[in-house]
């Protein structure tokens, strides 16, 4: 999957940093909302998320189905899909873990946004390879303004 | 039974693209087991290599999670639909 870019407006990226400080020291997560088509793949909005590990949500997070689902409707309300999802690892760098290769897909965006002593660092974004052995970097591409919706 | 599978986007690239998968299976492990033997591909990314399904791999039948029916042992009636839902996990390393 290199090679794709996942465009995505500044605004949304700040939205998504922001929610990374807001439950820091904890894991935010969230759905990215958007299209993908031939065309290329954005995002155009955001449906943040409970991190339902509260056994430890320093270093975890999870969505359940039922939020999955719940995502996935909203999206479909708005006429769009569910391209992907966003993280933040708390001070820890933006890069997938492990224990992230595991629980994923390929096709999905990963957003991750590290936040180090509450301060959003870097935020990038990854795509599972089709035989799950390691992830590609995706590039964001900055948008000025999402269309709106 | 003829049950139909509704494929998730994501998959769907290991589907030929089909949003929905119709087939014979009189339980859930079958619909399964016959799923990934029309499709190859899907096998890994729904099923361990133990040959477990994935712990973040969901089913419902209907709009019933079969964790609280009978598992994958739940058994399916005509025209039961059958969907493949991620629950979404990760974190750091340590």
């Amino acid at each position: 999957m290199s090679g794709t870019a996942l465009r995505i407006s500044d605004a949304l990226v700040r939205r998504i940093q922001a929610h990374g400080v807001e439950t820091y020291p904890h894991e935010c997560c969230g759905a990215l909302l958007g299209n993908d088509s031939e065309a290329g793949r954005e995002t155009l909005d955001l449906v943040p998320l409970a991190n339902r590990r509260n056994d430890s949500p320093r270093n975890r997070f999870e969505v359940t189905p039922e939020d999955v689902r719940m995502a996935e409707k909203k999206a479909k309300d708005l006429k769009l899909e569910v391209i992907g999802w966003y993280h933040s690892h708390p001070d820890a760098p933006a890069r997938p873990s492990e224990f992230d290769r595991e629980h994923a897909w390929p096709w999905y965006s990963y957003i991750i946004v590290s936040v180090q002593q509450r301060e959003p660092r870097d935020t990038k974004s990854w795509r599972l390879r089709d035989d799950r052995a390691a992830y590609d970097p995706e590039a964001i591409e900055s948008v000025a303004q999402s269309a709106s919706i | 039974m003829a049950v139909k599978v509704i494929i998730p986007t994501p998959l769907r690239p290991y589907t030929s693209k089909k949003e929905s998968v119709e087939l014979q299976a009189a339980t859930v492990s079958e619909a399964l087991a016959s799923l990934t033997t029309l499709f190859g591909e899907l096998k890994k990314h729904l099923y361990s290599d133990d040959g477990k399904l994935r712990s973040f791999v969901n089913v419902y039948v209907n709009d019933e999670d079969i964790r609280y029916l009978r598992g994958d042992q739940t058994p399916l009636r005509e025209g039961d639909i059958l969907s493949i839902v991620p629950s979404i996990a990760g974190g750091t390393q340590n």
